[in-house]
């Protein structure tokens, strides 16, 4: 066979390879809208969920999902940029630092069932946090922290040593480059990875069966006070989310439209997590265009 | 007549022989206004020496160029001028700046390096307006008027010889800039903060001929108000612009003198074999 023919078959199989990847994300996708979009409606994403009857909504899980996961951004987005700004931008190469970056990759790959566990005989149970919102929140900071982490340290690194050396030569001291000159240069990919690390707290179930809880009490949404149980944002509250909300209805649910609501909600999870991965791309180029041309 | 004397050498090789194995010019404090001096400066990679028995001094308005091959030291000298190895090496002997040694601890380094800039190979604009690339430093210290800021921007990028091409718009991406353009801002942004010194590492070998011929002309324009150190690979930039020269060899300096006398004339031989090509 020479080197021609080869090349030829080698590119077949890879586009083929390629293809079937495709195909099967695109089939998944297709599967879900096709069976969850029919039953979507303003009443089915507003209205509140019923256990017995037909009819029910998932506006309580909807607004849980996204009280959660701001939240819980607000918690692990500090936190992961002063580690990921520390790891890039002082970090000597030691066996301190070695150490952190050690436990950061542990923390990535530990099962998210196994954080939700920690989190409800850490959280729930040891300091009497209940099943609730602030439960369901620092369990999603365990399991977000350590890929939003990696993810704005990727996006500092990229930013050349030039810039770096620029600033030093101005007399700009290390803290003042890291503030002026990297981050704004750094912010439109730490958006992206912001945005995209948020579709994956969207759609986390495990990590919240057991610290968020499973039910989800009626809400007054006149009630903006914080303190009062009925008030969407009471962090004490239990709070089902959207993912456990599908994966509670297809393991115990006994209303009788139960596969309607199961597909609408997937489709509504699909459609969300979707939103946040385009807009990523659009929202990280829109900014870079913005605050780089002041 | 022939000469009968079969044993008497060629010319090239007695010099060779003959010649010293050193040749550092030595500054009268009468005649020359001292600028910058380095006092046995030594600079270590962990343990690996990549410079030593660094005796230098800079006149005042004037360029000196640093030359030599690749991993010579030129570089590692020029950079620990301003501390910037201070991360990566270790720099052993004195620096003296206006009466202080500015090797030391107690020395306020960003501050030392507003008195003395530094201009690096690859254009390296901040992702920002050009207007904000010159002010930036100034701003984050200090507090000034728009009128003087102003006027700054614009003296700063006259002197770079870059305002005619950038006057209309100042608020546009500096990284939207050209190569040779962008190194010119760059000089504007160092000269912006009034520095006494400007140290330039090979400033134009990134850049195309045009470009770096913009820029040569920049620095002999600088000249009678700024003490410039520049590291350059092209000899014919060195004898163009500079007034002293050094030449550095495997982490040594082998000879410092005029420019116009290394280049006609020099005392050294290996100084004569790398400035008429024979190696590097």
């Amino acid at each position: 066979m020479n080197a021609k023919t080869a090349d030829k078959i080698a590119t077949g199989v890879i586009y083929a390879i390629s293809s079937i990847v495709a195909l099967i994300l695109f089939a998944m996708l297709g599967f879900i809208l096709v069976r969850g979009v029919p039953h979507l409606s303003w009443h089915f994403l507003t209205s509140p969920a019923r256990a017995f009857e037909a009819g029910g909504g998932i506006g309580i899980q909807l607004f849980n999902s996204f009280y959660l996961l701001i939240l819980a951004m607000l918690i692990s987005f500090p936190i992961a940029l002063g580690a990921a700004i520390y790891l890039n931008e002082y970090a000597q190469k030691n066996r301190f630092t070695a150490i952190i970056r050690t436990a950061i990759e542990i923390l990535s790959s530990l099962p998210s069932v196994v954080v939700g566990l920690f989190g409800f005989l850490l959280f729930v149970v040891q300091f009497k946090l209940g099943f609730s919102i602030l439960s369901g929140a620092i369990a999603l900071t365990l399991f977000n922290l350590p890929l939003l982490t990696r993810s704005i340290e990727t996006s500092l690194a990229q930013i050349p040593d030039l810039q770096r050396e620029a600033g030093a030569a101005l007399g700009l001291s290390r803290w003042e480059t890291v503030l002026h000159v990297i981050l704004p240069a750094a912010v439109p990919s730490i958006v992206t990875g912001v945005v995209l690390s948020a579709g994956r707290v969207f759609g986390e179930a495990a990590a919240l069966i057991y610290t968020a809880g499973q039910s989800a009490p009626a809400l007054n949404f006149a009630d903006w006070n914080p303190f009062n149980i009925s008030s969407p944002l009471n962090p004490m509250r239990p709070a089902e989310t959207l993912a456990v909300h599908i994966w509670k209805i297809n393991s115990e649910g006994i209303m009788p439209d139960l596969n309607a609501v199961s597909a609408g909600a997937s489709a509504v999870l699909i459609i969300v997590v979707l939103l946040f991965n385009f807009s990523a791309r659009k929202l990280g180029m829109k900014l870079y265009k913005k605050l780089t041309s002041a | 007549m022939t000469n009968s004397n079969t044993d008497l050498k060629p010319a090239s090789e007695f010099i060779r022989e003959n010649a010293p194995e050193r040749f550092i010019y030595n500054m009268d404090p009468e005649k020359h206004e001292i600028a910058l001096s380095t006092h046995d400066l030594q600079v270590f990679y962990g343990d690996n020496l990549a410079l030593s028995e660094g005796d230098l001094q800079f006149e005042r308005y004037k360029i000196t160029s640093l030359v030599g091959a690749s991993g010579s030291g030129k570089s590692t000298f020029l950079r620990s001028l301003n501390r910037m190895n201070d991360d990566v090496a270790t720099v052993k002997g004195k620096i003296m700046y206006r009466g202080v040694d500015i090797n030391t601890k107690k020395i306020d380094v960003y501050e030392m390096r507003r008195h003395i800039g530094m201009v690096f190979q690859r254009p390296n604009p901040f992702a920002k307006s050009i207007y904000d690339n010159i002010t930036f430093a100034l701003t984050s210290r200090g507090n000034y008027t728009k009128e003087q800021l102003d006027e700054v921007v614009e003296t700063s990028l006259k002197q770079a010889a870059l305002w005619d091409q950038v006057k209309d718009e100042l608020d546009k991406s500096a990284l939207a800039l050209s190569g040779g353009q962008a190194q010119r801002l760059v000089i504007a942004r160092a000269l912006a903060l009034k520095p006494d010194i400007l140290l330039l590492d090979e400033p134009s070998s990134a850049l195309d001929p045009i470009s770096s011929a913009q820029v040569e002309d920049t620095l002999l324009k600088l000249k009678d108000q700024y003490t410039i150190i520049i590291v350059t690979h092209n000899m014919q930039q060195a004898a163009r612009i500079s007034d002293y020269t050094a030449f550095f060899h495997m982490g040594k300096i082998v000879e410092y003198d005029l420019t116009r006398k290394i280049f006609t004339r020099p005392k050294v031989a290996l100084t004569n074999d790398y400035i008429s090509g024979n190696f590097g």
